[in-house]
């Protein structure tokens, strides 16, 4: 009664949780340009893109991905094969456990006319899948909490997912494996289908069942007489064979069995079967009822992004869809940080201390962004930095085992996040080249607006100190702490000779470059040498420097003029960020 | 037997494959070996104008990285190079900064002493291969091929750290062109900057830039531009497509060809195999300057 009420509760929430997720896939927003678009609409579009999908060649596509990546995961064998065994060791395991063990009556014993759980195979194959999920399991607890895998992080997501299959798992072995050793459930058994009468052709049975079959007792003890066991194994050939075969092939029953035996008579009075048997079917429900809340929901979505992503493109899919997909893709990371092993700029993640220039931990945070929680303005900016220190490489989207087309999604919030948080100082770098190339996708506007507002920040107080009409101290001593080199100091050497600004490419592209740049390279010199460092890190010069060295090749006194303006445009980002 | 790790970066994979398709075959016809490491990240280049520290331990990673493998480096990329060399000759100093990069990578059970050579892929050419090795490969010689030859910026200067050829007056590439049987043209912007480093930023100083290039190597009588740097190509490729699309006449057009792409023709590779097809812009007719074999 408690089991089936507790059973329907928890299919009740994990489908209204189905829904609520599936509808998430067509209500959230994520990046530029998501606003203008109806839930409805999305809808609408997925239905026609599906449709249109099912009804094409492209079906053989989703085969082929549903059987290869989906059911044998060779883009994780691929990358990992350690983790693509300890996936497969839980995936399979579980799924096997689930459609024989779980579902038996609805699914085995329907399938298979002589399926009984206490019969080989089936008492056989219950404890290997059983084993398969331990082995991943264990597998997986190494990889999380032993092995020093670079940049691998875990969450309480990931925690929650490796403790709820290993409750899950681990009481079923033990409820197996105590009622393998219980007296009560010898006794209630024997009652049931042998219902013998003589004393001590019961304790023949028993005798034989804690010699052969794992059952502890506290009537009859070790060593056995062999004509008692002979007995023994008569009335068991004669009751108990027919529909039951020896313990020994539920191997991990019978081992824990083993295990326990020395206190099993204790736990056995104590009602350990009833409590296991509670635990494990509570963590059952209880992963069932959270599951689409959970990291497991990857069951369900990680399938729909490989098929996904199989047959959508960016030239042929519509932009409907494309944001729906990205939703969802959101909770087809498992966090398995494979593309944060590989992600090109995982150095400026641990230089800069943001985790969010991880890729697995982008996806972390924009799965909440994207819920609507309240993030604070520092996680903010740390996510609009952590989406523009991209060096565009791709390896993320070619690596992620889930099949997530992270180049489209990284593109796409990015554009959104630098529209609405305003300045980020990468933007005058070259992280800024594939949005360049990319510009024809903005107005001339949404491009130019970000790009201003950074120009403008970086620049602080440039105008009023460079106000012609301002009289400007000068400093005794240059401020040298920020340089890089102790040999950069060399631009008091400068003599004026303006080779500098002759031969630089941008002065020339200018017709009148003072006023388009701020300052000239030289006049810049001049400032360091003046101790301004606050004009020379505001002029626009700095940002639009190409780092062609021309300067510094060949001015006459070796300053190192172009590492100083890499120096000065530092600077001025750190004062920004302070 | 010459052996690299090869350094991709992070352009050529996704955006200028052909030149890691066409760079690996002429290597491997001229007998170079690559190993590829997969844990190589950026080289640092895009992080200077922003933090230092990233720039500095991204780069020095990678050497670490080669020098694990007991290997020199073989790079596709100028600004990968000048990335690499750069804080190569940051860490021969010493500093708290480079103190703090050698505290992280010991995090990673990585260090890096120093011994490690970064090579250019042209300077492997020139200098390991030999022109006259390369010039016993070509089997079938271009005639009546004009090259205007683009250095990019990040191999030649600053000249004391990239120590890859005279600065002023370099010629490397344009022997590396002359062997093949092109006429490498005098041009006078040869040197100057493709435009590309700030493209995103201010694309009309970036693309005045490319133009203005374009035009001059057009004018000194050339047929192509031909790069080495995935950074340049890309301007005079991907980017000229669209300055094209946008307001030019195509007559103007001055396509741009991957050296590895000119010498592998050259050498009677197919085009096929050098991702002749793969460059936005159309070169097959290049092969129209062949000799018959």
């Amino acid at each position: 009664m408690v089991f089936d009420l507790l059973l329907y509760i928890s299919l009740g929430i994990f489908s209204l949780g189905l829904v609520f997720k599936f509808f998430t896939w067509f209500s959230r927003k994520i990046g530029y340009g998501s606003e203008k678009f109806t839930t409805f609409a999305r809808l609408a579009a997925a239905v026609k893109g599906i449709a249109g999908i099912l009804f094409s060649l492209k079906l053989l596509t989703l085969i082929k991905v549903f059987i290869l990546d989906v059911i044998f995961q060779i883009r994780t064998l691929k990358e990992d094969p350690l983790r693509w065994l300890m996936h497969i060791l839980i995936y399979w395991g579980f799924m096997l456990l689930l459609l024989m063990h779980a579902l038996g009556a609805i699914i085995s014993e329907n399938i298979f006319n002589d399926y009984y759980s206490t019969l080989n195979p089936y008492l056989f194959l219950r404890s290997l899948f059983g084993a398969m999920v331990f082995s991943g399991l264990l597998v997986a607890v190494c990889r999380r909490f032993i092995f020093k895998i670079p940049r691998l992080k875990s969450n309480a997501m990931d925690h929650y997912a490796i403790i709820i299959l290993a409750v899950i798992m681990i009481s079923g072995i033990f409820l197996e494996g105590m009622k393998i050793a219980s007296p009560t459930v010898f006794s209630d058994m024997q009652e049931e289908y042998a219902a013998l009468d003589d004393e001590a052709d019961i304790q023949a049975l028993e005798s034989f069942w804690v010699r052969e079959n794992g059952l502890a007792s506290a009537t009859v003890k070790e060593p056995f007489d062999q004509k008692v066991i002979e007995s023994g194994r008569g009335l068991h050939e004669d009751y108990c064979a027919e529909c039951h075969a020896s313990n020994k092939w539920a191997f991990t029953g019978y081992a824990t069995a083993k295990l326990i035996k020395p206190v099993a008579v204790g736990l056995d009075h104590a009602g350990a079967v009833t409590f296991l048997w509670y635990l494990h079917f509570l963590a059952c429900f209880l992963g069932l009822a959270y599951l689409p809340f959970s990291k497991m929901f990857h069951i369900i979505a990680t399938p729909v992004s490989l098929l996904a992503n199989s047959v959508m493109s960016k030239e042929t899919s519509r932009q409907e869809n494309v944001i729906t997909r990205q939703v969802m893709e959101l909770d087809a990371c498992t966090h398995c940080g494979t593309c944060s092993r590989y992600c090109s700029a995982m150095m400026a993640s641990e230089a800069r201390g943001n985790p969010y220039i991880l890729p697995s931990e982008k996806m972390v945070i924009l799965k909440d962004m994207v819920k609507g929680e309240n993030l604070s303005q520092a996680q903010r900016g740390a996510i609009v930095e952590g989406v523009y220190l991209c060096t565009n490489c791709d390896r993320c989207t070619v690596v992620c085992p889930s099949g997530i087309n992270l180049r489209e999604l990284w593109l796409s919030v990015r554009e959104d996040l630098v529209q609405k948080e305003g300045a980020e100082p990468m933007m005058l770098s070259p992280f800024s080249l594939v949005r360049g190339l990319n510009r024809n996708l903005l107005s001339d506007e949404a491009y130019a607006k970000p790009l201003r507002e950074t120009q403008k920040a970086l620049a602080g107080e440039f105008d009023e100190i460079t106000r012609p009409d301002r009289t400007v101290a000068l400093q005794e001593e240059a401020d040298k702490k920020w340089l890089l080199h102790s040999d950069d100091t060399d631009f008091s050497c400068c003599f004026g000779c303006q080779t500098c600004t002759t031969v630089c490419p941008v002065v020339k592209n200018y017709e009148n470059p003072a006023e388009s740049l701020g300052l000239l390279p030289h006049q810049i010199m001049y400032c360091l040498g003046s101790g301004l460092t606050e004009a020379a890190s505001g002029a626009r010069m700095l940002w639009v420097c190409l780092t062609c060295y021309q300067c510094q090749e060949h001015c006459p006194q070796q300053v190192k003029v172009t590492d100083l303006l890499y120096e000065l445009k530092n600077k001025a980002v750190q004062k920004l960020e302070n | 037997m010459n052996q690299y790790a090869l350094f991709l970066g992070c352009n050529i994979p996704v955006r200028v494959k052909q030149y890691d398709v066409s760079a690996r075959m002429v290597l491997k016809e001229l007998g170079v070996s690559l190993v590829d490491i997969r844990q190589f990240n950026c080289c640092g280049y895009p992080m200077r104008n922003t933090d230092p520290k990233a720039f500095l331990l991204s780069a020095v990673r990678n050497l670490a990285l080669a020098e694990k493998a007991n290997l020199d480096m073989l790079v596709l990329c100028q600004c990968c190079y000048g990335s690499l060399k750069k804080a190569q000759a940051v860490m021969a100093e010493e500093g708290e900064l480079q103190e703090e990069v050698r505290l992280l990578l010991a995090e990673e059970g990585l260090e890096y002493n120093g011994n490690v050579k970064i090579k250019h892929f042209l300077s492997v050419l020139y200098h390991d291969v030999g022109i006259d090795t390369i010039k016993q490969q070509i089997s079938t010689p271009y005639k009546n091929l004009n090259i205007a030859t683009h250095y990019g910026c990040h191999v030649l200067r600053p000249s004391r750290v990239t120590q890859f050829d005279d600065p002023v007056n370099p010629s490397l590439i344009d022997e590396l062109v002359t062997v093949t049987g092109a006429k490498s043209v005098d041009w006078p912007l040869q040197l100057e900057c493709c435009g590309a480093p700030v493209m995103g930023i201010d694309d009309d100083l970036s693309e005045n830039l490319t133009k203005k290039k374009l035009i001059d190597a057009k004018a000194a009588g050339a047929h192509y531009v031909c790069t080495a740097c995935p950074y340049c190509h890309i301007q005079f490729d991907t980017v000229q497509k669209r300055i094209l699309s946008e307001n030019g006449n195509q007559d103007d057009a001055l396509p741009a060809i991957l050296y590895p792409q000119l010498l592998g023709l050259g050498m009677g590779i197919d085009g096929d195999l050098l991702g002749i097809s793969d460059n936005e812009m159309d070169i097959s007719r290049v092969t129209s300057f062949l000799s018959e074999e």
